[in-house]
């Protein structure tokens, strides 16, 4: 089952369409990549899902329903520009967001102390949010986020403004909250965390959504078909199916090579005949990275 | 309707936490009484005692004109020319001459000052000289002084407002400066409390916190429960306010009293000829005088819980149109820097209907007064003027209908303009693209 779709989404700006007939289906439990470049549309619909804004035609289902002003009890959303109210105490400013989501105050409180014990930041309690470090008050935000146990979670660029060891920690509790039950749709420029977390993508651009699947079919979509060779010694009379691409020497003195083979030929052959004349080191298939996949299909670099 | 309880408690609490509307909240009044107090004290004790040497060559006004605190008149046995002479080295601030022919020629007073003469001093010795030449003028008409005396009346009309419910005697100075006073709060008030939104409006913008509040509530019950809440602050600091000045007047009476029998008492003694019947007399007198009793017997002829009533309304009436505005203003820019050039239009109607309160004041009742207290821009100032002096219901009644359609009309128009601006980043908008905001949709 979808906990979200949108089905032909339109939004215009006085001189720009953001957003220019968008269908997206994100399935239920997954954590679905939400990929473009700057200025793409991505913020548009993200806003739209949230109910911030409203498409100027299209329509978007959460779970099957069309989405209404109660759903938003049952969306996080962590947008990219963060912000709290800077001369609030921490634990009244959460208390508050909590309670717009519509927790009462003792369920928030109770919610509260257990993400104050697991952050181990029981101490911000009474601290005004202006004296966290940026990296504190990015903390304080993702438990506001999800503090109210969504079905939905959006989070706008999570890692930025994290260090290393504290963009692990959100990203082991975007893992964890997976694992729960909740689906996370995770906007960002960075090919690696949606490599490394990401069952689902859609890539949007220039208002269009040009691409969307699993991660893994898409990955399929874009596969060349070539394949690497680190070995010692010189290729020659391969058959014709067999294309040899550039070569080059790699730092241990081995040469490297990308071959590209057709469709219907067998690997295992050209394993075979690859041994009959090279010392092989290691052999492999090149397989698309994202960041592959997203400068070829939206024909940019994507800038972070 | 819980969440915009929920935003109006915040802001309400943020606010009246702060340790500067405690302080406003006490000391405000305090101080703008103690700043008066002081005023007048430095009115009153840095004048200095002027000493002035009357030549009088006409010999008619010896000791006829009456020293003051200030102005001590002395008739030394000098020639003119010698006083004139003399008069830097003398012990005299001010040299008066009066020529003999003063009777045939009025215009022959002649004053000499180091420095130059106050016109207070000119005045006075003027009228002295004036005064003492109609007498001379009258008696030597035939009427004696005793009838002169007996002649001179002063005239203090009492106003009684005519109305169904019969004579009631009313104060008219009081009900101006009541009103005056009301038209002067409201004016700030609605000034302070509704940039007061405006700023806080940008601030949640600049700081970005407004995207994660509206992705959990609707901009509308954002904005509506932060102009709620600081309404709320406005009438918790007139409530302080009232208490904290009827506590004043109840305590201030009565140390008034006490320093009116003293005084009395004092005025007793300097007439030791006076039996004690005529002192006690006098306190009486001394006690009616005390301006502080007498502003509190004319204020307590204003209906008192009408005023009051009324400008609570007209508090909320004018401060929900106004910070409705102030409000759209902070949501469609930035930063601070830009609301300058947005927020003079709309602080214009506030600042035009002050202006207008003055001329309200005296004319009550004239087509600027009735006009401008409809208009709801304008009513909760001019109608505030003149609810104490008496306005009929009905005309009351429609301005209070007309004020509360006209907030409703900015906080539409407010919520239209604040749920696409909030969400705009950049350049600085025009009240073109304002308008167009208007009718954008969702």
């Amino acid at each position: 089952m979808n906990i979200l779709e949108t089905h032909h989404i339109v939004k215009q700006y006085a001189q720009h369409r953001a957003l220019d007939d968008v269908s997206l289906n994100v399935p239920r439990g997954c954590i679905f990549g939400l990929l473009g470049p700057n200025g793409a549309g991505k913020t548009s619909l993200i806003r739209i899902i949230n109910q911030i804004t409203g498409p100027d035609e299209g329509d978007v289902l959460f779970l099957g329903e069309r989405l209404k002003p109660d759903h938003i009890r049952r969306i996080g959303y962590l947008p990219e520009e963060r912000g709290l109210y800077k001369k609030m105490k921490v634990g009244e400013q959460l208390l508050y967001l909590a309670q717009l989501k519509g927790l009462s105050e003792k369920q928030a409180m109770e919610k509260l102390k257990v993400w104050f014990i697991k952050f181990d930041i029981k101490t911000w309690w009474n601290k005004n949010v202006e004296d966290l470090s940026k990296g504190m008050q990015q903390k304080i935000q993702f438990v506001a986020t999800v503090l109210h146990e969504p079905d939905l979670i959006i989070l706008d660029e999570p890692f930025s403004g994290f260090d290393p060891i504290n963009a692990n920690l959100i990203k082991d509790e975007i893992l964890e909250l997976k694992q729960k039950g909740s689906t996370i749709i995770f906007s960002t420029h960075r090919m690696e965390s949606v490599e490394e977390l990401c069952d689902h993508i859609a890539l949007i651009n220039r208002s269009k959504k040009i691409l969307d699947g699993p991660k893994l079919t898409i990955k399929e979509q874009f596969k060349t078909h070539t394949y690497h060779v680190d070995y010692q010694g010189t290729i020659d009379g391969l058959p014709e199916q067999f294309t040899l691409l550039d070569s080059k020497t790699t730092e241990d003195g081995f040469t490297r090579t990308n071959i590209r083979i057709p469709a219907e030929a067998q690997v295992n052959d050209l394993i075979r005949l690859l041994l009959d004349r090279v010392m092989v080191r290691s052999f492999g298939e090149n397989i698309p990275s994202m960041n592959d996949i997203f400068i070829k299909a939206v024909g940019e670099v994507p800038t972070t | 309707m819980n969440t915009i309880f929920l935003v109006l408690k915040r802001e309400y609490l943020v606010r009246v936490r702060k340790k500067s509307f405690i302080i406003m909240t006490i000391l405000g009044p305090l101080l703008s009484f103690g700043f008066y107090a002081m005023m007048i004290f430095l009115a009153v004790s840095s004048v200095d005692e002027k000493k002035i040497e009357v030549i009088d060559a006409s010999g008619m006004f010896k000791g006829k004109i009456p020293s003051t605190e200030t102005y001590k008149f002395s008739y030394p046995e000098v020639a003119f020319a010698d006083a004139k002479k003399n008069f830097l080295d003398s012990k005299y601030d001010v040299l008066a001459y009066i020529p003999a022919d003063i009777m045939k020629n009025p215009k022959g007073i002649q004053l000499y000052a180091e420095k130059g003469v106050s016109y207070e001093i000119k005045s006075e010795i003027e009228k002295a000289v004036e005064r003492e030449i109609e007498n001379i003028k009258l008696t030597q008409a035939g009427i004696t002084r005793k009838v002169l005396e007996e002649a001179k009346v002063s005239v203090d009309s009492d106003t009684i407002s005519l109305n169904e419910e019969g004579e009631k005697e009313s104060s008219t100075g009081a009900a101006t400066a009541v009103g005056g006073i009301c038209a002067f709060v409201l004016y700030i008030t609605m000034m302070i409390y509704g940039t007061q939104v405006m700023r806080s409006i940008t601030e949640e913008k600049t700081n970005r916190i407004v995207e994660v509040i509206i992705s959990s509530i609707k901009p509308f019950q954002l904005m509506l429960g932060k102009i709620l809440g600081v309404a709320m602050v406005g009438l918790t600091q007139f409530l302080l306010w009232i208490l904290l000045t009827v506590g004043l007047f109840t305590i201030a009476p009565g140390i008034m009293e006490k320093r009116a029998e003293v005084a009395a008492s004092v005025s007793t003694q300097v007439t030791p000829d006076g039996t004690s019947a005529k002192g006690g007399k006098k306190a009486t007198v001394v006690q009616a005088d005390n301006p502080v009793t007498k502003v509190m017997k004319a204020v307590g002829t204003l209906n008192l819980p009408l005023i009051i009533g009324c400008f609570l309304f007209y508090y909320l009436g004018g401060y929900l149109l106004y910070s409705a505005l102030f409000g759209a203003i902070g949501a469609a820019v930035d930063n601070e820097a830009d609301t300058q050039q947005f927020v003079f239009p709309i602080m214009l109607p506030i600042i035009f209907s002050f202006g207008i309160a003055q001329f309200v004041l005296r004319d009550p009742d004239g087509g600027l007064a009735f006009w401008a207290s409809m208009i709801p821009f304008t009513s909760p100032i001019v109608m505030m003027v003149r609810v104490p002096l008496g306005v009929p219901v009905w005309e009351l009644a429609l301005s209070m209908v007309l004020l509360v359609l006209g907030f409703i009309g900015t906080i539409w128009l407010a919520s239209r303009i604040y749920r696409v601006g909030i969400l705009m980043y950049g350049k600085k908008p025009t009240f073109k693209e304002m308008s167009k905001w208007l009718f954008y949709k969702g």
